[in-house]
């Protein structure tokens, strides 16, 4: 059984205390709300994508839990300087990881520092918490009219 | 009144979550059940399954019998005049759907104003806003103080001719205030308007006197008050309901159908089209039975003492914020914490066996109010106890510590 030490863990604690990148990016190019009606999440993703289609500035900003904040915070790390396909692929990592079955292990090697969030699988009220963010870059990359959501 | 005693009736109650005693302090979201009332729901499809007010065979008879006596305990709790005026739904939301749609759609125009409050839940804002888009008429707010009481004044002000409706909520469900609602009915009286009480959280928590009070459509459910879900009713004078149009058309609500023409059953027939949840009626009425064989006024000064006694620890519990503090409350403790989002609290707390909600409860203005994303919320019941609160604060200590 995971405990509750295996979801908070100190990365998480730190960056919900600390977020990294959190305000607004000037200038950037894209941006997505993002909300999540079951909790009351609120961020606000900005992106700054240049012609290579590298993530070149990222940054958040809004209210949430620790979960949602640190994956946050996490994820702009994550993200900053890579290209729109490898994002995608994290994307896709990411998503797997918070959805696999209990066994299964996180690709630590595409995940890198946000396999931290592994731990939420086990708490399926919280899965949305972790992916919010992830779904907003998407829907400011894609230029969505409609705030991002987690269904 | 033995605690210990009530205990034993909720076979919910007794059992460990991550090897500890579970403490169940969600009753707002909806209450356990007692064991007659599980019983009883489970006799109705072991022994007397069977659609009610068409058969003629002895099961039928039985599940009709016991459906209506249902109704018959039901109106005497709440002193309706007459089971005529008692009409089972799907629960609160349906009830009030049902005065929207049957009594708004004959009764409201353009320009007429529907008054509510700041802290309804969205069950009695999201269907007068549907009627005010359909009619043109205008919805008011009555406005509240940070304590989380209505601001008599406004509401006195926002009364006039153009008043149609009062849709007040009892007791609220994310703050625990308890409305002075009858004073509020004299004074929509008095314009000639009509006022909708949701009963939903007070029910369980507070006695009501339909006639006393003058209350022209009461509504609430019966998971809040020891029932099972997904049954409901509304009470309504029953002049009222006579001139409302049927809500939905079907089995069950009418005298006679032709292709020309169909002539509507009597009440409370007329309200209550196709097979209703009849184990649900009959499960709802054991529950108010339950209830009044432990009395509710002994039921409310118990709750009472518990209120204040999680309240007095609340105050004293560094970094916690209350959210409704109104002077008359009962049953609910609506809090923030200082670096702890209530969602994080919520599984915290979890894992320590303690049920508690946290996000918005259905009322969403009352969150915008305070300005806080969501609130964590301990909502208390009879079979709660002293120690129950405890773990509830040692669970908090826990989660406080491990954000420090």
């Amino acid at each position: 059984m995971f405990s509750l030490g295996d979801l908070y863990q100190q990365v998480i604690i730190d960056h919900t205390k600390a977020p990294r990148n959190f305000g607004k990016l000037e200038p950037c190019n894209h941006d997505a709300e993002g909300y999540n009606p079951l909790c009351g999440d609120q961020l606000h993703v900005y992106l700054k994508i240049n012609d290579e289609q590298i993530i070149e500035g990222i940054s958040f900003e809004g209210q949430g839990c620790s979960i949602s904040t640190a994956s946050a915070s996490l994820m702009t790390q994550a993200l900053k300087g890579k290209t729109v396909t490898a994002f995608e692929q994290l994307f896709n990592a990411f998503h797997a990881m918070a959805t696999a079955d209990m066994d299964d292990k996180p690709d630590e090697e595409v995940l890198g520092k946000l396999a931290v969030l592994a731990g939420v699988k086990e708490f399926p009220s919280r899965i949305k918490c972790a992916t919010l963010c992830w779904h907003t870059v998407k829907s400011a990359m894609d230029d969505a009219a409609e705030p991002a959501r987690t269904e | 009144m033995n605690i210990k005693e009530i205990r034993q009736d909720f076979p919910v109650l007794h059992q460990e979550l991550y090897g500890k005693p579970l403490v169940y302090l969600d009753n707002a979201a909806t209450t356990q059940k007692p064991q007659c009332v599980i019983d009883a729901v489970r006799h109705y499809y072991e022994r007397d399954n069977s659609n009610i007010h068409r058969g003629v065979h002895t099961l039928s008879e039985r599940a009709t019998a016991a459906y209506e006596a249902s109704r018959e305990t039901i109106r005497g709790f709440f002193n309706a005049a007459s089971t005529k005026e008692v009409i089972f739904t799907r629960g609160t939301t349906e009830s009030i759907n049902l005065i929207a749609s049957s009594w708004g759609g004959q009764h409201i125009g353009k320009g007429d104003e529907i008054l509510i409050t700041h802290m309804e839940h969205h069950s009695n804002i999201v269907p007068w806003q549907m009627l005010c888009e359909r009619t043109g008429a205008v919805l008011k707010v009555i406005p509240m103080n940070q304590a989380g009481e209505l601001d008599m004044d406004a509401f006195t002000s926002l009364l006039s001719e153009r008043t149609k409706l009062l849709g007040v909520v009892q007791m609220s469900n994310a703050l625990g205030t308890i409305n002075p609602i009858k004073t509020m009915i004299q004074q929509v009286h008095a314009v000639g308007a009509l006022v909708l009480v949701d009963g939903a959280q007070a029910a369980a928590h507070m006695s009501v006197d339909v006639q006393a009070l003058d209350i022209d459509f009461y509504v609430t459910s019966a998971h809040k008050m020891y029932g099972p879900t997904g049954v409901g009713v509304l009470i309504a004078k029953q002049a009222l309901l006579e001139a409302m149009p049927p809500y939905q058309g079907g089995g069950d609500m009418i005298l006679m159908v032709t292709f020309e023409k169909t002539q509507y059953n009597d009440l409370p027939h007329k309200f209550e089209a196709g097979t209703p949840n009849i184990a649900g009626v009959i499960g709802f009425g054991e529950a108010i039975r339950y209830i009044q064989g432990i009395s509710l006024d002994k039921i409310v000064a118990r709750e009472k003492v518990l209120l204040d006694y999680a309240t007095q620890k609340a105050e004293a519990f560094d970094g916690l914020k209350q959210i409704g503090t109104a002077k008359e409350k009962a049953c609910v403790l609506s809090f923030v914490m200082d670096g702890v989002h209530p969602h994080d609290l919520g599984t915290i707390l979890d894992r320590e066996a303690v049920a508690i909600r946290a996000g918005h409860h259905c009322a969403m203005p009352v969150m915008q109010f305070y300005k806080v994303p969501a609130t964590a919320r301990a909502s208390f019941s009879i079979y709660n106890t002293e120690a129950e609160v405890d773990a509830l604060f040692a669970a908090l200590k826990k989660a406080r510590d491990m954000f420090a």
